[in-house]
């Protein structure tokens, strides 16, 4: 994918649960999510996150396709989900 | 999930850089080893910073969580929580958050844990929680670390992974080795991790924690090992707050 | 707002009497990114202008060097509160770049390489208000801000300014892109505090 060393790629989708914990209140890091782009399915835990930008953006390490998409207002919180298919979630503790 | 506030009860200092703070938080629900917590400092005209600390206690009913935080240079949050906040002072914090990077005493799986530098916290946790379970699957560390300075919780390592128990340690020097140090400085390398981790055939599950470049790299020296990918999870860790050049 | 945290100050930041509403000053550069740095090589590097009826124009890394070029100090209002005054960037200005590019569109979808788009009114890019900028404090623009070269919109909030710009579309209806598409405001004037959708 990207140089490793590129500070804008250096985490990943476990860093998202608290931006993700102010929209929802299942926990969706260990959800499995299969890209509308590519098919690759993999947890959202393991997407690449950027998360110094004006929004939080997950992206998916087999196509670099946006899966989600979060912006954080002091009023509203906007939401886009539309670059994932289809989302499992796990049942369960 | 709401934020809360986290009350200092003790500071630790792990290492010339890295602060264990013991926080206090009303009606803590407690937490799963691997999880972790946002911490948002705000200033007086409303600026605030967040950042995420792994939970480096023990899963378990308890009032407390503690976080160790190594301080970045020029870093925003982290000089603060290591030298600013005091005993007795408090920081909003979110959490526990995670439900990907974390384990459970439940499981039969043995258990590889692959840390380099601070991505060693959230191992802790595991390695800390296996031991109040009195857990006895298997359960080892491959701590990759630049010298003896910036090795946290070093008395409690060895005391947790001494010979004989369930538990098992490597550390692995890469810039500066102690005296007596079974190899030169060096970092890890296929051959190194075969032969200081659980094999592939005994199928633990592997938890990989630190930086970006030493995730990904000790990741596909797992998967080359032949551990399945499905049985490796991994947790980057890196500068957040808008890289500033 | 959150507790406030005594003894927590942050980075320096300053008030300024020329600030848009809401914003404060840094004195650093903060490098705020949706995604990867795309390594661009110059010798692959174009830039296309396409109008509403499908017409294209399109420079090399060369031929964009031999346009007139422009230096000019600007002041940047990132909507993540960041301002930096006075910065001094060398470009192409857009007012260049469309001369000979015949079209009755009246907006402008500008993308990047690495899939990043941003879209404004077409007016917004002339008259001296836009470029194509290569150089930032007189060396080369740096990939983490948007180098080999980016857009320059000063007067809207930064994300606006797409880096690695690759194209522009001109458009006859208005195409909301990625920040716009997800809660940012569809203009984005600093001074009106234009930050997310009307409500």
């Amino acid at each position: 994918m990207s140089d490793s060393t590129d500070p804008t790629t250096a985490l990943d989708g476990n860093a998202a649960a608290g931006v993700l914990s102010s929209v929802f209140t299942t926990e969706l890091t260990a959800a499995v999510a299969w890209c509308l782009g590519c098919g690759r399915g993999a947890a959202l835990a393991d997407a690449a996150f950027f998360v110094d930008a004006p929004g939080a953006v997950l992206r998916c390490r087999g196509c670099e396709g946006v899966l989600v998409r979060v912006v954080v207002a002091p009023d509203r919180t906007w939401l886009d989900l539309h670059g994932v298919a289809v989302l499992e979630l796990p049942v369960g503790p | 999930m709401p934020w809360r506030v986290g009350t200092v009860r003790a500071v630790h200092d792990e290492t010339p850089t890295a602060r264990t703070l013991v926080l206090e938080v009303p009606d803590w629900s407690g937490h799963v080893a691997g999880q972790h917590v946002d911490i948002r400092l705000t200033a007086p005209d409303g600026y605030s910073a967040t950042r995420s600390y792994s939970v480096a206690s023990a899963a378990g009913p308890s009032a407390t969580v503690e976080v160790t935080v190594d301080r970045v240079p020029d870093g925003e949050v982290s000089p603060f929580l290591t030298e600013v906040l005091p005993v007795g002072g408090a920081v909003e914090l979110r959490g526990p958050l995670g439900g990907w990077f974390v384990w459970r005493p439940d499981g039969a799986a043995v258990v590889q844990l692959v840390g380099g530098g601070s991505g060693v916290v959230p191992l802790m946790s595991m390695l800390r929680t296996h031991a109040a379970a009195s857990a006895e699957t298997p359960m080892r560390l491959l701590l990759s670390v630049r010298d003896p300075a910036a090795l946290f919780y070093a008395d409690e390592l060895a005391a947790l992974t001494r010979e004989g128990g369930h538990r098992g340690l490597t550390v692995v020097w890469t810039r500066e080795a102690p005296a007596g140090a079974d190899r030169p400085p060096g970092r890890v390398d296929a051959a190194l991790l075969a032969a200081a981790t659980i094999p592939a055939a005994d199928r633990p599950t592997c938890f990989v924690c630190g930086p970006n470049g030493f995730v990904e790299a000790a990741a596909a020296m797992l998967v080359a090992a032949g551990h399945a990918a499905a049985r490796i999870r991994t947790e980057r860790f890196g500068p957040t707050g808008g890289s500033r050049r | 707002m959150g507790i406030v945290t005594p003894g927590f100050t942050g980075r320096r930041r300053d008030e300024a009497p020329d600030l848009p509403p809401g914003q404060y000053l840094t004195h650093d550069f903060p490098v705020l990114s949706a995604g990867p740095t795309p390594g661009v090589d110059r010798d692959r590097w174009s830039l296309e202008v396409v109008t509403e009826t499908g017409d294209r124009s399109q420079w090399s890394w060369p031929e964009l060097m031999a346009l007139p070029r422009e230096t000019v100090t600007v002041d940047l209002h990132c909507v993540t509160r960041w301002s930096k005054l006075g910065t001094s960037w060398t470009g192409v200005s857009l007012d260049t770049l469309l001369a000979d590019v015949e079209t009755t569109a009246d907006y402008a979808l500008v993308h990047s390489y690495g899939g990043y788009t941003t879209n404004l009114p077409l007016a917004d890019l002339l008259d001296g208000q836009a470029w194509v900028a290569f150089e930032y404090e007189h060396d080369e623009l740096d990939p983490e801000h948007g180098g080999p070269a980016r857009l320059l919109v000063p007067h809207l909030y930064l994300w606006k300014s797409a880096k690695w710009v690759r194209g522009i579309t001109l458009t006859v209806d208005d195409e909301p892109g990625f920040w716009e598409s997800v809660g940012y405001h569809n203009y984005g004037d600093p001074w009106r505090e234009q930050r997310y959708w009307d409500e």
